[in-house]
């Protein structure tokens, strides 16, 4: 794919990835950030980290599909980082609006409610891979390093969907879209790689 | 604060029910259509949201005035969570799981003609009209705090008058310890539910006698000095202000008088995180969430937080139901 067409692209991606904050900023500017505007923002901000981080991890397995495809690669960096901006900002939600910045509160929730212990994990997660997302840093690790460290990135999308089932009520079902999509993409890797081999065996 | 004065409507203006319904059903392809074309396109990137904001509120329900007496067991000293709020802020799983659902999509519910079923442990059944029930009592004005168990909370001028002015009348023996409420459930009219959660329907609630009994316990027909919108659960529903909110069960289609204690949708969803009692208890989580504070409903999120009071600030009233109770176990 031409150069100008990834820049292009590159643009919408990243207008796409503001939207869900841009849509929070004008719902708080014009007052209409609902009845429960605390639980609008938290469900927003943790929802998109789940998208971005999904559809991050999805780039791997969708490039495999076909060599028409490899350019897919330019934006699985932005997808990823835009994963964890938007997990930050639920992170500080939490600690602003939830435990009013008390330290206390914090360490107890993390500790006894295990949704809250999921969530902390699945952020913690992906602060390394924020930190490590630089071409330098793959440089310095050397890409198989690299490579088996942003695995990370499937465990914090494993955690973070837990996270999202234990806080709803039991019998609720709004997390199973993302945990489908989710489980697709953990057996597309040893399906895809199968195949190929079979493949090669043949040929 | 907003309440609309439907008398002031020439008949001529309201537009036939027909016609409404087609209008509505037309809404609902190009929401559908629109939804659909959204997600297509970039649900990823909020366009459902963006949706949702230019679109007009929707109110599924008649505004109908009813004629109410004051009542010296009102909650003062709050200010009430707007009327848009409270209608359009619910959780009545059987039309829609999200919050917004319930305006949406109890549109259909059957309000009129309605009868509520006595049975069980009383000298002999009976049936209710709504129209008795209305006129059984003076209908009182009384606000309430209302503490939903995700944490939330709300204040709405109710419309009705205790619960025990209509058990009086019907006879429950003395067996009867404890009173079960079943909510309206027709597969066919709630079609939403089962698509987003597992529940067994119709929806089941339940008070022990001397709780049924207790003056603060109302029995609704109304909020903001209207009949109640259908979502949140007309044209009668229970209100027990000191217990999170699933205890007040909506749409009322039967009360039974019962010996033993009897089974309760979120109970039986989830025995440990929701127990027969659910007073609200600060001091008591409930599974997965913190009870120790909760978020005002209608106010900016810097102002939401505040501190959560043991029996939602009715315990003057009704600790003494629980003496001697401890209420870990009893949750």
């Amino acid at each position: 794919m031409p150069r100008k067409y990834i820049l292009l692209l590159k643009v919408v991606t990243w207008i796409g990835c503001l939207s869900p904050l841009m849509v929070l900023v004008y719902e708080a500017v014009t007052n209409t950030l609902g009845p429960d505007p605390t639980a609008n923002i938290t469900f927003s901000t943790g929802y998109n980290t789940l998208l971005f981080l999904i559809l991050s991890l999805a780039i791997t397995p969708v490039r495999s599909l076909s060599p028409r495809l490899s350019w897919l690669i330019h934006f699985r960096r932005l997808l990823g980082l835009f994963a964890f901006f938007y997990g930050t900002l639920h992170f500080f939600t939490w600690v602003a609006l939830y435990t009013g910045f008390d330290i206390n509160a914090m360490t107890s929730d993390i500790l006894k409610r295990r949704y809250i212990t999921a969530g902390m994990f699945a952020w913690l997660c992906l602060v390394p891979l924020a930190a490590t997302s630089t071409t330098w840093s793959i440089r310095k690790l050397g890409g198989k390093r690299w490579r088996a460290l942003h695995k990370l990135a499937y465990v914090a999308a494993i955690a973070g969907v837990v996270h999202f089932w234990w806080q709803v009520k039991p019998g609720v079902m709004s997390p199973l879209r993302l945990t489908i999509v989710l489980a697709v993409l953990l057996l597309a890797r040893p399906i895809l790689s199968m195949l190929r081999r079979n493949k090669g065996q043949v040929a | 604060m907003l309440i609309r004065k439907p008398n002031a409507i020439p008949s001529s203006e309201i537009t036939p029910r027909v016609a409404y319904e087609r209008f509505m059903a037309r809404r609902k392809f190009l929401r559908t259509a629109m939804g659909a074309a959204a997600v297509a396109g970039a649900s990823a990137f909020g366009a459902d949201r963006i949706a949702d904001i230019l679109a007009p509120r929707t109110h599924a329900h008649a505004d109908t005035k009813l004629k109410t007496v004051p009542s010296p067991l009102t909650t003062t000293g709050e200010q009430l969570t707007s009327l848009e709020d409270v209608t359009h802020y619910n959780n009545f799983y059987e039309f829609g799981i999200d919050k917004s659902d319930p305006a949406k999509n109890a549109g259909g519910l059957p309000t009129r003609p309605w009868s509520v079923k006595v049975s069980g442990k009383v000298k002999s059944e009976k049936t209710f009209d709504i129209d008795s029930l209305l006129k059984l009592r003076p209908l009182e004005d009384r606000v309430y705090r209302h503490r939903c168990v995700e944490a939330w909370s709300m204040v709405i001028p109710w419309v009705g008058y205790s619960l025990s002015e209509l058990i009086k009348q019907c006879d429950p023996l003395p067996s009867a310890k404890y009173v079960q409420f079943v909510s309206y459930y027709d597969r066919h009219v709630e079609k939403w539910s089962g698509q987003d959660a597992t529940i067994f329907w119709p929806y089941s609630e339940g008070l022990r006698m001397d709780e049924a009994m207790h003056p603060l316990t109302l029995l609704a027909f109304g909020l903001y000095g209207e009949v109640l919108p259908n979502q949140n659960g007309a044209p009668v529903r229970i209100v027990v202000p000191w217990k999170y909110g699933y205890k007040s069960a909506k749409s009322i289609v039967e009360i039974r008088f019962v010996e033993k204690q009897p089974p309760t949708t979120w109970n039986d969803q989830a025995p440990s995180a929701y127990g027969f009692y659910s007073n609200v208890n600060p001091d008591v989580d409930t599974v997965p969430w913190s009870q120790k504070s909760e978020r005002r409903v209608g106010l900016p999120f810097w102002q939401q937080r505040r501190t959560t009071l043991m029996f939602n600030g009715y315990g003057d009233q009704v600790a003494s139901l629980y003496k001697g109770m401890d209420l870990r176990k009893y949750y």
